[in-house]
């Protein structure tokens, strides 16, 4: 038992952060709001922060590396995907990196070195994560579910009708598509379930990120802004709002972390399980570990979001501070992918129609 | 990160399960804060200590196995599992010892921690004085230099001691340089409770039993060797305690991962479909906080400390300890009421979490402070 990251994928957050800070300020994330030109194609400054994150490897990390990628797990990816939530990445990291990449690999697709080189963008549309595909207008490949398939769609055989996000950056539409046999990836069963429950973790470990951010903004805005003669920060009433926040937080990273380690675990021992036994436990806990990192993430968030809202007070109310460019997305990814009531009943299905005690 | 035991854990694990499946008693004995109760536990604490079980974690020259911490918790998940009796010297065992250990003397640690792990010693702690609660550094109660200057001469009032009512020691914070402000000045000095001189009147607590004591000073005299690292640096001493405390040893997850499931199996025999999303939160809750303690045990391997963030432990712990107990009370419904309600012990102990071992409150400053590095209180 040890539940630690070792030195190299912490060297590697470190890597993706020092990268986003040069490549994702807010000043970025900002133009992303401001650049919504979809007809228009991609913006530069998006295209060259994607080949960025792919050249780290951080695109392709999961896909095998006769493919392209780094052929690391979901362990090693989530402390990378929760940076791009601290940073509010505006391109499809979830959907990309933790969906898309090992749905191909997984089918065998060559597509997937496209993909993880980053010099195609790839997104995804599955009916549990809601109505809506994010980045559809800009990606090269869209992956699509139907029924138990997964099917592959270039742009010129989709139709699509975008829906403006509270979050600027999230370019989200409605996909109007027909599946047909040339389209259908080759996929083993358990692969939809394995490629739903990888994105309710990566963007549990999002959220996480964002939620890590809003506490620092609204912490430093409390050190700096002064009312009554003293920092706001020393007023009992600010102090526990932040310290709520931040306990939320530092409770849901390790439920995030194990559920890293789970999909992992289960992708790993998936396709070869023994026993039938072995597929149901393993399948339980990964059900269960995606929705508990999910549900508490976004407990945290929610809080988060409000806290940090409350603590900046007026200011934090207008469009020019940075702040809601966060609180949006926070608010946007906690209704995406199953809410967290959602999530919690997933939870319960599983703990109250079994026997619990060891 | 490999979140699966080794063969070496799971081994330990099933040492410590025959060993508790043959040695737990029963029947439940009396409730500790009884006179009759409270020696039946150290009985208990001898007989967990032959099978040097008592404190996993210690050296082995004091009793112990010389285990790290993601054995203790192994042993404290079985402990749980087993239905075992309650730790009587828990304070002891798992607050001073860890302290004597840190910043004892080498005659202090084979003196007081073998007994200590024996269940010989039980000790309670006194900090809190009746004008001294949550603001500690308000301790009145003075330690004076004997006039050859081999003694402590005690003189004051500790009060809200745990098992205070039937210790045999106490850890206590007393202040020793009067001249001194607020936190400067207190040392940390173990005291026998059988002195004359020391009044003991035992508190009764919401269950009626006397789980506290108040405990007078009057010319007490303690050998300066009971003296537990330097003097008037008390507080630094007692700090260290806290963090223990606090952050890894005074609740292990396994207590609420049990009360988890009693609760989901309650839930099955008393359903309430308003009530569902309370119980699926609770048990998902436990479940959180054991994943938070093996990540911070983890990392303790490794080298990390630590610190403030111990605080947030025991917000966490604390406040789920209640809303766990409250949903239960609410799925009894009108049987929640009843004296012979099995929940009701629980939910009464659990009102106290939030209150001992510094309230939470002080605990969300300690983290605005220390953690989030807001301005200190004007």
């Amino acid at each position: 038992m040890r539940f630690t990251f070792t030195a190299e994928q912490q060297l590697l957050q470190a890597a993706v952060r020092d990268l986003l800070a040069k490549e994702c300020p807010p000043a970025a994330v900002r133009a992303a709001w401001e650049a919504r030109d979809l007809s228009g194609g991609r913006v530069a400054a998006s295209v060259e922060r994607w080949r960025h994150l792919a050249d780290m490897g951080v695109v392709g990390l999961l896909a095998p590396t006769d493919r392209g990628g780094l052929g690391l797990t979901e362990v090693d990816l989530v402390l990378l995907v929760e940076e791009c939530g601290r940073a509010a990445v505006p391109e499809p990291v979830v959907e990309a990196a933790a969906v898309a990449i090992p749905l191909l690999a997984a089918a065998n697709d060559d597509r997937v070195a496209d993909v993880a080189s980053g010099a195609v963008l790839a997104t995804v549309g599955l009916p549990d994560a809601g109505p809506y595909v994010a980045s559809a207008g800009d990606s090269g490949l869209l992956l699509l579910q139907h029924g138990d398939e997964i099917h592959a769609l270039e742009p010129n055989h989709v139709v699509l009708t975008e829906h403006r996000s509270m979050d600027g950056g999230r370019r989200l539409s409605s996909v109007t598509w027909s599946p047909s046999e040339a389209t259908r990836l080759r996929l083993s069963p358990g692969e939809v379930a394995a490629a739903f429950d990888r994105g309710v973790l990566a963007v549990s470990a999002q959220l996480v990120g964002l939620a890590s951010h809003l506490v620092e903004l609204a912490a430093d805005y409390a050190r700096e802004r002064e009312q009554f003669g003293h920092p706001i920060g020393s007023f009992q009433a600010v102090k526990h709002l932040l310290a709520d926040a931040l306990l939320r937080i530092e409770f849901a990273r390790p439920v995030v972390y194990r559920a890293a380690w789970t999909v992992a675990m289960a992708g790993q021992g998936g396709a070869s399980g023994a026993s039938a036994v072995r597929a149901r436990d393993v399948s339980m806990a990964k059900g269960y570990a995606s929705d508990a990192a999910t549900r508490a993430a976004r407990a945290a968030l929610t809080r988060a979001a409000r806290a940090a809202l409350q603590v900046h007070g007026a200011i934090g109310y207008t469009w020019e501070h940075d702040l809601h460019l966060w609180m949006k997305k926070a608010w946007a990814l906690a209704a995406a992918w199953g809410d967290a009531a959602w999530h919690r009943r997933r939870v319960g299905s599983w703990l109250l129609d079994s026997p619990v005690t060891a | 990160m490999d979140l699966t035991y080794t063969p070496e854990e799971e081994a330990f694990r099933s040492e410590a399960r025959a060993w508790l499946e043959a040695h737990v008693p029963p029947t439940p004995l009396a409730s500790f804060d009884t006179a009759e109760g409270f020696e039946q536990h150290r009985a208990w604490e001898g007989e967990l200590f032959a099978g040097r079980w008592s404190a996993v974690s210690w050296p082995l020259e004091y009793g112990g196995r010389g285990t790290d911490y993601i054995k203790w918790l192994i042993f404290e998940e079985e402990y749980w599992r087993a239905k075992a009796p309650g730790r009587v010297n828990q304070n002891g065992i798992f607050l001073l010892g860890p302290t004597i250990m840190d910043v004892g003397t080498a005659e202090q640690k084979t003196r007081f921690l073998p007994p200590m792990a024996a269940g010989a010693d039980i000790w309670c702690q006194g900090w809190s004085e009746p004008n001294a609660g949550s603001d500690l550094a308000g301790i009145r109660s003075k330690a004076e230099r004997s006039d050859d200057g081999g003694d402590w001469i005690l003189n004051g009032q500790k009060t809200w001691c745990s098992r205070g009512a039937f210790a045999d020691w106490m850890f206590g914070i007393f202040r020793t340089d009067p001249a001194a402000e607020r936190h400067r000045g207190l040392t940390f000095i173990l005291v026998p409770l059988d002195q004359p001189g020391i009044t003991v009147r035992p508190i009764a607590q919401l269950d009626g039993e006397t789980g506290f004591a108040e405990v007078f000073f009057d010319d007490v005299r303690v050998p300066t060797t009971n003296t537990v690292g330097d003097v008037n640096r008390g507080w630094q001493v007692a700090m260290a305690t806290a963090g223990f405390e606090r952050g890894v040893s005074l609740r292990s997850p396994a207590r609420f991962t049990t009360t988890a499931d009693r609760l989901v199996d309650l839930y099955r025999s008393h359903p309430d479909a308003e009530l569902e999303d309370e119980v699926v939160q609770a048990w998902m809750d436990a479940e959180g906080y054991r994943l938070h303690t093996y990540m911070t045990v983890s990392s303790l391997l490794e080298g990390g400390t630590i610190g403030a963030e111990a605080s947030l432990n025991k917000i966490f712990w604390s406040e789920m300890d209640v809303r766990m107990h409250e949903t239960a009370m609410r799925l009894l419904g009108a049987d929640a009421e009843l004296v012979s309600n099995p929940w009701l012990d629980g939910f009464l102990f659990s009102l106290s979490g939030p209150i001992y071992a510094g309230t939470n409150e002080i605990q969300r400053n300690v983290i605005a402070d220390r953690v989030l590095n807001l301005p200190r209180g004007s």
